[in-house]
């Protein structure tokens, strides 16, 4: 899927032209780099490789910056593949053009993490719902997790506490409200994925 | 990046000019309303409680009671439908959002007008 790698500035509000307040997220995206370009006859598949964000050369291991100096550019901190762009070629800039106003997108990015949560909080159950009557300290506990002798074991999958957030979640169907150029800036309504700071990709 | 999204914010929500006015004003809001194809404007004038948030994002709250029952609205700043604002008084209020003045009715739902300031300060 064509798309382009950005980072996530931060919410505000804008008003469309019937004068309606429509909750926004601000993604300066681009300019992008092609890094690689993969082949089927070398790669076994097609694909471009972007690049995004400045990063100091002597951050980076020297494997690297051979890479990077084959297609005559900087060091980049975040490297993303995509398909469907097989017509550009290494080196070539990509920016915010690649999307136009009303057009929905699909955003990725790193959920912001929320450390090892019990059930409530992580899927939504609600806890045994009474504080007295016999209740010490069961409050937000997930209750039973399966019968008894048969099936004698717990289902794989079942829900419990564990790591929330911190994992990759895609966002989907999100309009395009404002590509601003000049100053790389794309406008999608909605939240999405992830700390202010942090790198999205955006995919048409 | 909060520069960004101020930014975003100047070139993107325009809004009209507003007169200055906080807690405890009276003011009327001339806003236009659409019904079908045709537009009008309708006075709201009440006290205002509360003005919240920031940019393209602050609202402000007023209160009127019509009819013995108590109304209040919340108004985005920068809303387009917003025609102008009249300010009708300016209240002598200590805080910033007078949630109080919800429980008072009648002669207790007075706010002292403020002195108009001085020239030169």
């Amino acid at each position: 899927m064509p798309g382009i790698i950005g980072k996530k500035i931060g919410m505000t509000s804008i008003y469309s032209a019937e004068g309606k307040a429509m909750p926004c997220t601000i993604i300066e995206a681009g300019p992008c780099v092609v890094t690689q370009v993969k082949t089927q006859e070398k790669d076994g598949y097609e694909a471009i490789q972007l690049g995004f964000g400045d990063k100091r050369e002597k951050n980076t291991p020297a494997a690297l910056q051979g890479h990077f100096k084959k297609a005559k550019t900087t060091p980049k901190r975040k490297l993303v593949e995509f398909g469907g762009m097989n017509d550009l070629n290494l080196g070539d800039v990509v920016n915010v053009e690649l999307f136009e106003e009303g057009q929905y997108v699909d955003v990725v990015g790193i959920s912001k993490g929320k450390g090892f949560q019990g059930v409530v909080k992580r899927h939504g159950f609600g806890g045994v719902g009474q504080a007295t009557h016999g209740q010490h300290n069961r409050l937000r506990a997930p209750g039973s997790i399966g019968a008894a002798s048969y099936p004698a074991r717990v289902f794989k999958g079942m829900r419990m506490a564990g790591q929330m957030g911190n994992a990759r979640v895609k966002q989907g169907n999100l309009q395009v409200l404002k590509v601003l150029t000049d100053k790389n800036l794309i406008l999608v309504k909605g939240s999405v994925p992830g700390a202010k700071g942090g790198f999205v990709t955006i995919e048409a | 990046m909060d520069s960004i999204i101020k930014d975003v914010q100047d070139t993107l929500v325009e809004g009209v000019k507003l007169p200055e006015f906080g807690a405890g004003s009276t003011i009327t809001v001339h806003y236009k309303i659409k019904e079908g194809n045709k537009e009008r404007v309708q006075l709201f004038q009440g006290v205002v409680i509360q003005r919240k948030g920031s940019g393209s994002t602050e609202t402000f709250t007023i209160r009127k009671i019509s009819g013995n029952v108590g109304v209040e609205r919340i108004f985005p700043v920068k809303s387009p439908f917003i025609e102008k604002i009249e300010v009708n008084k300016v209240g002598a209020v200590r805080r910033a959002r007078i949630y109080y003045f919800r429980d008072r009715r009648g002669k207790a739902a007075r706010i002292r007008e403020k002195r108009r300031a001085v020239a030169g300060k």
